[in-house]
């Protein structure tokens, strides 16, 4: 579904992104995992268009996205949540889902935003709320949320647990992996090396700008250089 | 009666500010930018109606027309040739650019249209109200001033409340690269709010020089300074707030003129701004906001 072929980036001199590729597969939850730093923000951004890689390749259900506007590769069904939520603050929840479905046809709006009440009631209890008056888990819920309304083909994480109690780390990712059983292709980003590959089908670490070790969740959940480095030995 | 009067014209002369200072606000809350060259479109826009009306001998209501289109396409132009290809500059080349472009206007004018002041006395002439046995006296220009501020004021609430784009257009303006990662063009929208903003100045030039007949060069460049200060006023960014900091700052000048004097009147209006500042510095309605984690 979504193939990258030795992608490189720089910010100015410094090269944040090295001869990258990795592949998601339909219906798979991709975990791509690695310190503070190590490039796993930059890897997304660049697939959404926000920054670009100086070679390589990166195909998307056929389509080159190298040069390809960060706003067509969102109608293209590519759907990056980033990190830190960035909500809209002085929108409220319905807005931020309206803003969500930019792309989206009028007619299928209405369907989309009852999914996501669904899957979020807290956020259909709080629709005409402002969005900045959300607790940190309900924001995420509603990135999240917000992602979902542009009926995401692949769904991009980036750190969703970032900032959480743990009680509402295990309730994002109870989130997750129900929508990786609804059929929803993820590829997620997180710090929590933990939790992200044990709902991983697969998994990538990412280490200074290189990727080091792959496999699937449970071969780098056992993995000895993956338990000393990310999960306290 | 004489502060009914001089309350009317300061609001009438706090509407014109108020128009002109949605324009920088509006600009400033997308572009991240103060765009001082949004003063001279003002007397563009004048310009282009002056001579719609009295070289063309088109009808006023055309001569409007024809200069909020003018300025429409000229702030397009602005924003594409000189500012857009600084979107990724440190501010401080892009605040010196707008200076730029601001003298390159004034600069223009004096060549195509020389230096001489033009009186624009031919607009709006309609009988002036008069009330309470003609004690009170209001101009026609000053009620159709403060009555197209508030049609735009509904106007451009209803578009950023209601609409897709309007909605676009505050999620930009909160966060450009969370919004392209919504599928929002930020490109296309930071063009359409330069246009709005650049029309809006167009019609205010109108106004202010029905109000105040002489038109030069340089006419734009104090009410644009002004207008700046009463989006400050009002909370840089925000649209209800550069409203109300326009009317404000119009109330203040024509009373500081009529009871302190005449010369010392732009002294108290930035004295007002300098106060503001100090006391609250984002500004009447601005908000600075929180993260939450």
């Amino acid at each position: 579904m979504l193939s990258v072929y030795n992608i490189n980036v720089w910010y100015g001199a410094i090269h944040a992104i090295k001869n990258v590729s990795f592949e998601v597969n339909d219906g798979e939850t991709v975990a791509l995992i690695g310190a503070n730093g190590a490039g796993k923000s930059t890897t997304l951004k660049t697939l959404s268009g926000l920054l670009r890689s100086r070679s390589g390749s990166i195909k998307f259900m056929g389509e080159d996205l190298m040069h390809m506007p960060a706003e067509k590769i969102v109608q293209n069904g590519l759907v990056h949540v980033p990190e830190g939520r960035r909500i809209f603050q002085q929108m409220t929840v319905e807005e931020n889902l309206d803003m969500g479905a930019y792309t989206q046809p009028k007619e299928s709006i209405a369907e989309n935003l009852e999914r996501v009440y669904a899957q979020f009631p807290r956020l259909k209890e709080r629709r005409r709320q402002v969005a900045g008056t959300l607790s940190g888990g309900e924001q995420q819920m509603l990135a999240m949320g917000r992602g979902l309304m542009a009926n995401p083909k692949l769904l991009m994480l980036d750190e969703p647990s970032m900032g959480l109690a743990p009680i509402l780390v295990e309730q994002i990712f109870e989130i997750i992996e129900s929508l990786h059983d609804a059929g929803t292709t993820i590829l997620l980003v997180e710090q929590n090396a933990q939790m992200a590959l044990s709902v991983a089908t697969r998994g990538y670490v990412l280490e200074t700008g290189r990727i080091t070790l792959s496999g699937t969740g449970q071969e780098l959940l056992h993995n000895d250089d993956v338990r000393k480095a990310y999960l306290g030995g | 009666m004489e502060f009914l009067a001089n309350l009317i014209n300061g609001m009438s002369l706090g509407s014109v500010y108020a128009i002109i200072a949605l324009g920088y606000t509006m600009v400033y809350g997308i572009a991240k930018m103060l765009n001082f060259a949004h003063g001279d479109i003002i007397m563009v826009g004048a310009y282009i109606c002056f001579c719609a009306v009295s070289y063309l001998g088109l009808p006023v209501i055309a001569g409007i027309l024809l200069s909020v289109v003018g300025c429409t396409v000229l702030g397009i132009v602005i924003e594409r040739l000189a500012y857009k290809p600084l979107r990724s500059a440190p501010s401080l080349n892009v605040l010196i650019t707008a200076i730029g472009v601001s003298y390159f206007l004034q600069n223009a004018a004096l060549l195509i249209m020389g230096s001489d002041p033009k009186s624009f006395s031919m607009i709006l002439s309609l009988p002036a109200l008069h009330l309470f046995d003609g004690r009170l006296t209001i101009s026609a220009t000053a009620v159709i001033t403060i009555l197209a501020c508030v049609a735009i004021m509904v106007a451009l609430t209803m578009f950023t409340g209601r609409t897709k784009m309007g909605k676009a257009m505050r999620a930009c303006s909160e966060d450009r690269d969370a919004a392209q990662l919504m599928g929002i063009n930020v490109n296309s929208t930071i063009s359409m709010v330069f246009a709005i903003g650049s029309g809006l100045a167009a019609i205010a030039g109108v106004l202010m020089c029905a109000a105040y007949p002489t038109l030069m060069p340089t006419t734009g460049s104090m009410p644009g300074i002004k207008a700046f200060t009463a989006a400050v006023l009002g909370g840089i960014g925000s649209i209800p707030g550069a409203a109300l900091g326009g009317v404000l700052l119009g109330i203040i000048e024509i009373f500081a003129r009529a009871y302190i004097g005449t010369q010392l009147a732009d002294a108290v209006v930035f004295a007002v701004l300098i106060v503001m500042l100090l006391i609250r510095p984002a500004g009447l309605l601005g908000k600075p906001v929180n993260e939450k984690v």
